[in-house]
């Protein structure tokens, strides 16, 4: 399936990045970069840095030290809302969902960054706004026709098992249609099931929308199934990038991950 | 009925649309939206479609496969086949492929309908084994964009296909409508295959429109009626009432918008015509019980109050028997207002006319639930091969344990062994290729065996017991019916599914699968922490609860002159729930029963051996195909049982 997906350009470029918090070096002089279309994934033992990566990439987080080249345009930092309206969409590890909210709502929350109308005019319900409604509402049935969601549209979140929660986050992330999503570990606590399920929207996501993904995930089974290159990182650096095959081989990673006699 | 405009169902649709062109003929939600085609458009579509298929290559006599969910173009793929006397062949849709091979090789299907990616996933696995196959044409696109086979084909190609035709030879699709002959086979449906591999069961357009002509004068259908499909288009039921009916009587059908969306589809559309199997009552009642334990105290109360009026005169008063004290009506007029009607409207059953349910007898209590809150639920009998027409009970006329009485048109007789033969119009041509499977079933007489035991009573309703062949003996030389037993256990709520075993023993024993929602509720109430389904299985309490509902049975089975033998005295709480991907169900879930008995001995032996437990292993296949094991060791139990009540008095 992959072969007929175009990688295109570097999109993303990140330059020695570094993170500290206080003493505790997070990232440390971190290099790769994301080309458009592809599936790349962060690995690494606990601690290694991966969320702090992701946070990096979409501006919750300023490194100290540092270049971000995003289409072109080079950045110190990233902002969040600057990075979500260029088209970064992302799900966190611990599920952030408004739980009394229905799965619908939630979605609809996706959108906010697309609504045009202002507060007054969505109270009222009238004209522009009423229009502009639907249009978003038709947005969102083609992601929860996408996720297979159907049956919950209507439930508050709260109420649905986890694996159906990571679903309904993921169509959030969608809802904005985003050109680049990060995903922190969108299968962490499913079941092989639920995990086969998420494997196979993730990839629809890439090969249907074309959007390039950027994922963290433990299940060496399936990063090494969808993605097309993988980043290893340990101890907030960089040890290994490469296509999987080279990464399963690399000698570093084999002792990042099974540990090593000193 | 014998007109030439209506002796088809291609050309009962050219009639429907001429009739009613602008009147819905079916509804699918789509993207939320509930999507409308009426007789006209679908006639339209159905011929553009035809086209489509002929251009293809798709030609007289050829059989076409159908597999996927109900949705409007696999129905209309149906009607195209039959346009171009071809013949559909519907199938299982959650049948895996090695199932599916059978059908596919013995029908010698050319061409294939499928719904989605997966259903050509199947077919592309199995294609190499059916040489016949050529065209695989799919509905839904997504996820078809990379698969570059070109024998596989999207539906929306294959109608501008069938347009492009209809503009260069308008008259060619009428002239292939004219063609068809009444007498032609119209669709080949498979037997479940409880017995051994599955038989194509040939329907004539004669037959099935004789079948489903009879059900609409029965009832009064009309071009108003709605109803909901969203059972298996390859189940004679569905075909009957979904497609049969529908042309028919010209009323609109309407497809939910996936296989988990049916409550709320039902709610949306509130069908005036309703068919399901009892399992799907026995769920909702299920559900609406633990809904009500979960209500308040109020509700609670209220609920159960006026559940015992409507258990008091409600099926009476919809009987419209004069019986029923004045009292009683008032507080039913109440419930109506305060329980029956709210009630109805969540089940989405507020506008049901008539309500149909088969393919396996329903508990007395549940059946009278239902008609109780003013549900006019009421049991048919049939077959595959008697295109599900025999037995109908009328209305005013409900009887909780029979069948009905013979649709008008059909003979009825029972046979030496109990068993009860059936001779009708409304009855198959034959099996597919299987002229000694034919004759074997359909005697001298021209009567066909059903293979089902019964016997009329005193009213002339037939009452069902058993499949005549699994009607046994018990070593006292008592009638054994297995069937019987298991669906007397499955009646209780907490019981999921009952396997008896007795024939040529001196006592019956059963396996139960306990059901996991109402039993898990039930142990949530009770703190009582358990890991899955392996785990509360073998608890303490659930046993405890299991035997209960057994000993009431075995007391009520005291009272039966004929079966007060079949007490269940031992049982053991399966560690698995059975399953048609493990073989032990058939697709319409009825049990295999020599086949679990073969696959469980060690367990039957340990229930006759008089153990206390054994250790069982098995393997199991989950959904993806992978397999697995489940271990367990099981208890056995035993049950209180009572003397022979009737006896005495018999004596």
């Amino acid at each position: 399936m992959s072969d007929h997906r175009k990688i295109g350009e570097v999109i993303l470029n990140l330059e020695g990045i570094s993170l500290s918090f206080g003493g505790v070096k997070a990232l440390q002089n971190i290099s790769f970069n994301v080309r458009e279309h592809e599936v790349r994934a962060i690995i690494g033992p606990n601690g290694a840095g991966k969320s702090s990566m992701l946070n990096v990439i979409n501006g919750v987080y300023h490194p100290q030290e540092g270049v971000i080249t995003f289409h072109g345009e080079k950045r110190h930092n990233m902002d969040t809302h600057a990075a979500a309206a260029q088209g970064i969409g992302r799900t966190f590890q611990n599920i952030a969902l408004f739980k009394g909210m229905s799965v619908l709502d939630n979605l609809m929350t996706g959108r906010n960054l697309k609504m045009k109308c202002n507060f007054l005019q969505q109270a009222m319900y009238w004209g522009p706004a009423q229009r502009e409604e639907l249009l978003h509402r038709k947005k969102i049935e083609e992601v929860i026709d996408f996720l297979e969601i159907e049956h919950i549209r209507k439930t508050p979140v709260g109420r649905l098992p986890y694996g159906l929660q990571k679903r309904v986050e993921l169509g959030r992330a969608l809802a904005a249609e985003p050109s680049m999503l990060l995903l922190d570990e969108p299968m962490a606590g499913m079941n092989v099931e639920e995990k086969q399920d998420m494997c196979r929207f993730i990839l629809d996501v890439n090969d249907e929308f074309g959007t390039t993904i950027v994922l963290i995930e433990h299940d060496m089974g399936v990063v090494m199934d969808i993605s097309d290159r993988v980043v290893v990182l340990d101890y907030g650096r960089k040890i290994a990038d490469g296509t999987p095959d080279e990464v399963k081989n690399n000698r570093a990673v084999i002792d990042a991950y099974l540990g090593v006699a000193h | 009925m014998s007109e030439r405009s209506t002796d088809t169902f291609p050309r009962l649709l050219l009639h429907q649309a001429a009739v009613r062109p602008d009147q819905p003929a079916m509804r699918e939600k789509d993207l939320g939206i509930w999507q409308s085609w009426t007789w006209g458009q679908v006639c339209e579509e159905v011929r553009a479609f035809a086209c489509g298929l002929a251009e293809l290559g798709f030609k007289r006599g050829d059989n076409l496969a159908i597999i996927g969910d109900n949705r409007p173009r696999l129905y209309w793929a149906m009607a195209a086949a039959q346009c171009l006397g071809g013949v559909p062949v519907p199938m299982y849709q959650d049948a895996v492929a090695q199932e599916l091979l059978f059908v596919l090789q013995d029908a010698e299907i050319k061409f294939a309908v499928v719904e989605d990616q997966e259903q050509v996933d199947k077919l592309l696995e199995i294609k190499e084994h059916c040489p016949m196959l050529q065209h695989i044409l799919y509905d839904e696109p997504r996820g078809m964009r990379h698969y570059d086979q070109p024998f596989l084909h999207g539906l929306d190609g294959v109608q501008d296909l069938g347009r492009t035709r209809m503009r260069d030879h308008p008259d060619f699709i009428d002239a292939e409508i004219a063609r068809g002959n009444p007498d032609d086979v119209a669709i080949m449906l498979y037997t479940s295959g409880t017995t051994g591999k599955p038989k194509g069961v040939c329907q004539t357009h004669a037959a099935f429109i004789v079948a489903a002509q009879s059900g609409v004068d029965f009832d009064s259908l009309g071009p108003q009626d709605d109803i909901l499909s969203y059972l298996p288009m390859a189940w004679v039921g569905d075909h009957l009432f979904s497609y049969g009916q529908a042309l028919v009587a010209g009323f609109t059908i309407n497809c939910p918008e996936s296989g988990d969306t049916v409550m709320t589809d039902l709610r949306e559309i509130g069908p005036t015509y309703y068919f399901a199997p009892p399992r799907v009552f026995e769920n909702l009642l299920t559900q609406v019980m633990i809904r009500m334990e979960d209500a308040s105290a109020i509700k609670r109360g209220m609920f159960h109050y006026f559940m015992e009026v409507a258990r008091r005169c409600g099926s009476e008063i919809l009987d419209n028997r004069k019986d029923v004290p004045t009292g009683d009506r008032l507080l039913y007029a109440l419930g109506q207002l305060c329980v029956y009607g709210p009630l109805r409207n969540v089940l989405g059953m507020s506008r049901i006319r008539v309500a149909y349910t088969a393919g396996a007898a329903i508990g007395p209590d549940l059946f009278r639930f239902y008609r109780s809150i003013g549900i006019n639920l009421k049991q048919l009998y049939g077959s595959t091969e008697t295109c599900a027409a025999v037995c109908l009970q009328p209305d005013g006329q409900i009887k909780f344990d029979s069948v009905g009485k013979p649709v008008p048109g059909v003979e009825v007789k029972i046979g030496d062994k109990g068993e009860v033969m059936v001779k009708s119009k409304a009855m198959l041509k034959g099996y597919y290729k299987r002229p000694d499977a034919t004759a074997e079933s359909i005697d001298d007489q021209g009567y066909f065996h059903t293979g089902d035991a019964g016997f009329f009573d005193e009213d002339g309703h037939l009452k069902i017991i058993d499949r005549a062949k699994d009607v046994g003996k018990m070593a006292s030389g008592a009638i054994y019916a297995p069937n019987y037993i298991a669906n007397k256990l499955k009646f209780f709520s907490h019981i999921k599914e009952a396997v008896a075993f007795g024939d040529g023993r001196d006592k019956v024993c059963a396996f139960i699968n306990i059901d996991m929602g109402a039993v898990g509720n039930w142990a949530e109430r009770r703190n009582i922490a358990y890991s899955g389904y392996t785990d509360l299985a073998q608890r303490e309490e659930v046993y405890q609860l299991i035997c209960e509902c057994l000993e009431k049975a075995n007391a009520e089975l005291s009272h039966d002159a004929m079966l007060c033998d079949s007490q269940v005295h031992r049982f053991l709480i399966l560690h698995k729930e059975l399953d048609p991907d493990d073989d032990e169900l058939t697709r319409t879930r009825k049990v295999r029963r020599n086949f679990v008995a073969e696959k469980y001995a060690v367990l039957i032996d340990a229930l006759y051996q008089g153990k206390a437990s054994q250790f069982i292993e098995t393997l199991v296949k989950f959904e993806d195909g992978r397999s697995g094991n489940v271990s367990a060791d099981l208890r056995i139990m035993e049950v209180k049982t009572f003397p022979p009540q009737s006896a005495k008095k018999a004596a």
